[in-house]
């Protein structure tokens, strides 16, 4: 892996036409921004289905996408075997939405059908009953740290999924959530989680521009290639997540509570329900 | 409360008959009258009750009272449906200029059923030419049996929403081959739109703009589509053309923008002059000469008519920020976005205003499918609800974004030179309100 000074990191974009929903171009964008901020080289390599993956990228970016794009991308990828084998060598691997399903052990795939993911992350997805569409805020989980063990600030972003994802003991979640749904199930100590990490591997339902967002996120992936990085102006990434905080998400926050009581005012005339996500196809 | 004795008889309200214009008497049941009497009424109290115009309160009481209003207003006329995610309003307005004399139109941009039924119920024209939503062009089609049916584009709209462009091509596909009769003026370039019209009579326009980000697989078959053949021709025509290995690909434009002006389907080469700035205009004229010429209209007409037109619903109008002018433009989306960054000048300083209300989507996310590269090594305004979004895209693009709630302090702020205003939807619909509003008080 180079460090700073030496050659350029290496970002690999993969199959955007398929995983590349909602603004995930950003990512990479903000990963080499922040780099070439700090007067380091970055490379971006792009690649589309049909052309095959880099060995030696440092840090792959996997989007989001309907059902049938990502059945189709989880088996070129499968095909292709560069990105399982970078995972395995330590490189960073980044998946958003449907790329973080299709990282775990199964997803649910066209049709509904469970599907075989990259096995990257001790995770299995089924459906949530309600699709989870909002503003997200998390705090970072226990152990989730900076590269130099200081603990990562909250995780904003925003959500629009219908997944359901349980981690096995493998992998550890990466936030656990105040406001929003994440990963839509309760963790074995009966936390409400979001994402899911292991080695170098991530995952998240922060979907689209997820590092934007996330400044110190973006450089934990970063420095997984390159060791502890300098501090850079980040004024206006904090301006947007202090907006966030003040203006944006108490308003998800109020319409969560309406939901809660009505849901409640609900069960009182019907039959108690179980937990708010249940997993399907199995 | 409304019984028959109470409406006023129509024919003494009627305008004067000319050719373009259908009889008045008796075209209407009496059913259909007292609904639109009724409607009227209704759009009027809400108008003055300060709820807007009142355009689509007063169709949707037409509606709840007769049902079938909307197949009486338009029975007898000759009607075009302009649909598609962009360019809609522009189109249906150079379409309406391309047709020329009286025409029934839309134009405030109510573009379902009710706003419909209220532009028809203003207008006896014996053309209509109809904006229609998406979602909304197999009721539309229904009631107002058009000749001729424009086909834009189909791109995201609104993320958050679930609105799929392979849903609606669907719906298209059927709602054409419904009307077999239907000439479909269709974009050539756009695989999903190729894909519907293919069911019908289609005509098919290269508008000269790629926007892959939304076709990156086979409408048909689901293969990732091909976009790396250049086309033949020179200019416009050379631009890539798509291709799936199951052997759908673009079909050849009886339309094709050029350099300046049109290729006919005889092809012959129309050069003309539009007063509308951009080249994605030059796109929507084509399509306007295309359903006009599809109407009988002789193609260099209509291209006079179409180059004529300044301004569409304010969409195009200039701002006066005390004292410094600036044109306004509206971009709703990504592929809008892309657009409307075409459009500007490379000395020109831009502000840009975005928001994220429940009609514009409440994810921003979209704004890094957006080119903002384009305005690298720039000074850019951010304004709007969301401006630290905005600021931080810029500011990632390699822009050096200046930041200011308000739009006037921002023209101050920003530097020397012609200034254009870009803006989503309800940023555009305030920035309008504002400085109608407030500025010269
Ligand atoms: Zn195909």
């Amino acid at each position: 892996m180079p460090g700073p000074g030496t050659s350029a990191v290496r970002i690999v974009h993969v199959y955007p036409n398929l995983l590349g929903t909602y603004g995930d171009a950003g990512n990479a964008i903000v990963l080499c921004a922040r780099l070439r901020l700090r007067e380091l080289p970055c490379e971006l390599i792009v690649v589309e289905p049909g052309q095959a993956l880099p060995r030696e990228g440092d840090v792959y970016l996997l989007g989001g996408g309907e059902d049938a794009k990502q059945t189709a991308a989880v088996q070129m990828m499968r095909e292709d075997g560069a990105l399982v084998a970078a995972a395995g060598r330590g490189a960073a691997v980044v998946g958003i939405c449907a790329g973080y399903q299709l990282l775990g052990t199964t997803f649910l795939g066209v049709g509904g059908i469970p599907t075989e993911g990259l096995g990257l992350l001790d995770v299995t997805t089924g459906r949530l009953e309600r699709r989870a569409v909002g503003n997200v805020l998390a705090r970072a989980a226990a152990g989730v740290v900076g590269p130099e063990g200081e603990p990562l600030p909250d995780l904003i972003g925003f959500e629009n999924h219908g997944g359901a994802t349980v981690l096995g003991s493998a992998a550890r979640p990466l936030g656990i959530m105040e406001i929003g749904v994440g990963n839509g199930v309760p963790s074995t100590t009966g936390q409400a989680t979001e994402g899911a990490v292991q080695g170098s591997v991530f995952g998240t339902y922060l979907h689209g521009p997820a590092l934007a967002l996330n400044p110190a996120l973006a450089d934990l992936i970063l420095s997984t290639a390159t060791g502890p990085l300098g501090p850079i102006d980040d004024t206006l990434p904090e301006a947007l997540r202090r907006h966030r905080r003040l203006h944006v998400l108490p308003a998800t926050e109020r319409a969560g509570r309406v939901r809660s009581v009505v849901k409640l005012l609900r069960r009182k005339d019907s039959a108690p329900s179980g937990a708010s996500a249940t997993l399907s196809g199995r | 409360m409304f019984l028959p004795g109470h409406y006023p008889d129509r024919v003494t309200t009627a305008p004067e008959r000319t050719d373009d214009r259908l009889p008045a008497a008796d075209r209407l049941g009496l059913r259909t009258r007292i609904a639109l009497h009724a409607g009227r009424l209704a759009g009027g109290l809400s108008r003055r009750l300060g709820r807007g115009s009142g355009v689509v309160v007063r169709g949707r009481v037409v509606l709840a009272l007769d049902p079938d209003a909307l197949s009486a207003l338009a029975s007898g006329r000759r009607s075009v449906v302009i649909t598609g995610t962009n360019g809609k309003s522009t189109t249906t307005r150079l379409v309406a200029a391309a047709l020329g004399g009286s025409v029934a139109t839309n134009s405030t941009g109510a573009n379902m059923g009710p706003g419909i039924v209220s532009a028809l119920d203003d207008c006896d024209a014996r053309s209509a030419v109809l904006e229609a939503d998406e979602l909304h062009v197999p009721s539309v089609m229904r009631a107002t049996r058009p000749e001729v049916v424009v086909a834009l584009n189909l791109t995201r709209d609104q993320l958050d929403r679930t609105h799929e462009v392979s849903r609606t091509s669907q719906v298209w596909a059927r709602a054409f081959t419904a009307q077999p009769g239907v000439v479909v003026v269709a974009n050539a370039a756009d695989p999903h739109v190729a894909d519907a019209a293919s069911s019908g009579r289609p005509i098919w326009v290269d508008p000269g703009l790629r926007w892959t980000e939304d076709a990156s697989v086979c409408p048909r078959c689901g293969a990732v589509l091909d976009w790396s053949q250049p086309g033949a021709g020179s200019g416009t025509e050379a631009l890539s053309r798509w291709s799936c290995r199951c052997g759908f690909a673009m079909p050849t434009p009886d339309y094709a923008l050029t350099a300046d002006g049109v290729r006919l389907p005889d092809g012959a080469h129309l050069a003309f002059d539009l007063r509308l700035p951009g080249e994605v205009n030059r796109g929507n004229a084509i399509f306007a000469i295309a359903a006009a010429v599809a109407l009988g209209v002789p193609a260099e007409q209509a291209a006079d008519r179409v180059g004529a037109v300044e301004v569409v619903d304010g969409r195009y109008a200039t701002l006066d920020l005390d004292g410094r002018q600036a044109p306004l433009l509206l971009a709703k989306n990504p592929a809008g976005w892309a657009a409307a960054l075409s459009m500007i000048p490379d000395d020109a300083v831009m502000a840009i205003g975005i928001n994220a209300r429940i009609a514009d989507g409440t994810d921003t996310s979209w704004l890094w499918d957006v080119p903002f590269e384009r305005l690298a090594g720039r000074v850019v305004g951010a304004t709007g609800d969301r401006r630290d979004d905005l600021a931080v895209r810029l500011h990632y693009a390699g822009a050096t974004p200046v930041v200011e709630a308000d739009l006037v302090r921002l023209a101050h702020l920003l530097p020397e030179g012609p200034m254009v205003v870009a803006a989503n939807y309800t940023a555009f619909r305030e920035m309008r309100r504002y400085v109608e509003g407030g500025l010269n008080a």
